[in-house]
């Protein structure tokens, strides 16, 4: 039970720090609203849509919406990473006897809170437009965006620990959001995408939790891309959380 | 572990590979070195810049696993037992490493936490470092607000804070100015009136000097010379006096009668002075300048030197350790 102990430390502290500044958390909500004000309009005037079960545009937009601020908001908290490296601070963590999954775990799971208060937030504001939720699909998604936090902040705080560099990280992770953004059919389902899009679209793990939260939202329980969507992600998570703390271990040789 | 060793190496090696242009280019950072530093005693590993002094203190904090050798802290495996050498060792980094955007209390309670105490008692262990540490005036503000000297008092109270047998100081005053540095000497020398053994890193002679009781003079990855100050000041031979003289031409007569008759370890002349290196200057003075009125030399100046770390270290690596440290 050491390694939970060790985890709740981390976390509270790393959670104490992102709320002595709680605009930060608020000012990335800015860019999902821009998307939901100038953007979404655009999607009513395309009319019936293939590839989505039922619901409105905003059933069609708003999961995809919310699995676009996880890759965003986890994809970038490597940086602050870079500065604890800098500062010794990482150093000085791996010399006690703390476990080292705690240290990646502490900020994983805090990234992970910042995310989900940032997807209920967004779902609220988007309820009065006409967004119908199934309540416990909703629930449920939140354990899918959070899979997905795990994943994009794990890959950011391992090219974190490869690089030490803001200017390599910068562009890396600049890199990969937007593929794995596009190719999960966030603002179209890749149903509406030529064949070879489409496949591309299968090795994306996020086109399948794009999938899941449509259902989940919709309250289509049977569906099975949502199971479909657990597993996956939960698979991911875990590799891509053991990569990282690999990269951890590593820089302590 | 023997004979009450806290630290002991044997053939203690670290290899960096790194690739350049494709090509792997082996570093030596540390060269296979024995260690011996004994309970309760302040032991300076002094070099400059890419000695490997950090590198071989990284090791011996488990930060960095050795290469090649063998290594024991504490009577623990270095590579086997690296949890119990984190839990009575404490490392205190070049940069230090508390969090900027934490104040120094909430720095000190979490990293009593993380040596296992709980809440309650980290808060009050806090607070006892706080004013042990001379702290408290400052304790409540965001770090990165803190002058170097101050950081530096934090950094150090982190690494004492779950009560370690050994400290490992990884160049404790650079970047300090000489009052933080004067204060810094003094805590340190209090911690090992607590009975804590101390192993430190610099570059400044001064400071190993004052500080420690054992000097490992470090370079290029090697020990070069193990002793206390003074053996390794003795190790030089002698005290240098120098006599200077009105002209060259004067000089070197000088030269040839001291020559004829005193005792002396070595003797060189550069323009108009005279280097003598000789064993109890203090005593001698007198009578060389006695000796050299009788002989009807002018002698313009005089001046006695002791030898200095520098001139040890100008000795076994032939290079002079200020000249380093400006480059």
């Amino acid at each position: 039970m050491k390694l939970l102990r060790d985890i709740r430390l981390l976390y509270m502290d790393s959670m104490r720090h992102s709320f002595k500044n709680p605009m930060l958390i608020f000012l990335s909500l800015f860019q999902p609203l821009m998307f939901m004000l100038l953007y979404m309009p655009l999607l009513g005037g395309l009319g019936a849509v293939p590839g989505i079960t039922g619901g409105g545009t905003l059933n069609l937009f708003i999961p995809g919406l919310l699995v676009m601020q996880a890759i965003f908001e986890g994809g970038f908290v490597g940086f602050s990473l870079i500065d604890d490296i800098r500062s010794g601070l990482i150093n000085r963590l791996l010399v006690t006897p703390v476990s080292r999954s705690a240290i990646l775990l502490g900020k994983i799971l805090r990234d992970t809170t910042v995310v989900l208060m940032q997807c209920v937030l967004i779902t609220l504001v988007a309820l009065p437009f006409g967004l119908s939720l199934n309540p416990v699909g909703f629930l449920l998604s939140l354990v899918l965006y959070a899979l997905m936090g795990i994943i994009m902040s794990s890959i950011s705080y391992g090219f974190a620990l490869i690089y030490k560099s803001d200017d390599s990280l910068a562009p890396t992770m600049n890199t990969l959001t937007l593929p794995i953004s596009l190719l999960a059919g966030i603002f179209l389902p890749l149903a509406l995408a030529p064949l070879w899009l489409q496949y591309l679209g299968k090795i994306n793990p996020f086109s399948y939790g794009v999938d899941a939260t449509r259902e989940l939202f919709m309250g289509n329980f049977l569906n099975v891309n949502i199971l479909v969507g657990f597993v996956v992600l939960g698979v991911m998570a875990v590799a891509v959380f053991y990569w990282t703390l690999y990269q951890l271990n590593k820089m302590a040789k | 572990m023997s004979s009450g060793n806290v630290i002991e190496t044997k053939e203690l090696k670290k290899t960096f590979t790194s690739k350049e242009r494709g090509n792997k280019r082996i570093v030596e950072a540390v060269k296979g070195i024995d260690l011996a530093v004994r309970k309760g005693e302040i032991f300076g590993f002094l070099g400059p810049n890419g000695a490997g002094k950090s590198t071989t203190q990284k090791m011996l904090s488990t930060l960095m696993l050795p290469t090649g050798g063998a290594a024991k802290v504490l009577g623990f495996d270095l590579v086997k037992e690296q949890a119990e050498i984190r839990k009575h060792v404490g490392f205190v980094s070049q940069s230090g490493g508390a969090d900027l955007a934490a104040s120094g209390a909430e720095n000190l309670v979490l990293q009593a936490q993380l040596f296992g105490i709980d809440a309650v008692s980290a808060k009050k262990s806090a607070e006892e470092f706080a004013s042990r540490f001379q702290m408290t005036s400052f304790i409540d503000r965001v770090v990165n607000t803190y002058s170097g000297g101050q950081k530096r008092r934090l950094d150090i109270a982190l690494g004492m804070i779950h009560n370690p047998q050994l400290l490992l100081l990884d160049e404790p005053t650079t970047g300090l100015d000489p009052q933080s540095r004067a204060y810094l000497w003094e805590e340190i020398k209090k911690l090992k009136s607590d009975g804590i053994t101390i192993f430190l890193t610099t570059q400044y002679m001064d400071e190993a000097d004052k500080l420690c009781d054992t000097i490992a003079i470090m370079d290029h990855g090697q020990i070069i010379i193990t002793g206390t100050p003074e053996q390794l000041k003795d190790s030089v031979g002698g005290d240098t006096i120098i006599l200077t003289f009105s002209s060259e031409e004067i000089a070197k007569k000088a030269e040839a009668l001291l020559t004829e008759q005193v005792i002396f370890e070595r003797i060189q002349t550069t323009d108009a002075s005279v280097h003598l290196t000789i064993k109890n200057g203090e005593r001698t003075m007198p009578d060389l300048l006695r000796l050299m009125d009788g002989c009807n030399f002018q002698v313009q100046g005089a001046m006695l030197s002791r030898p200095s770390l520098d001139d040890v270290f100008l000795k076994y690596t032939g290079r002079s350790l200020r000249e380093e440290a400006k480059q």
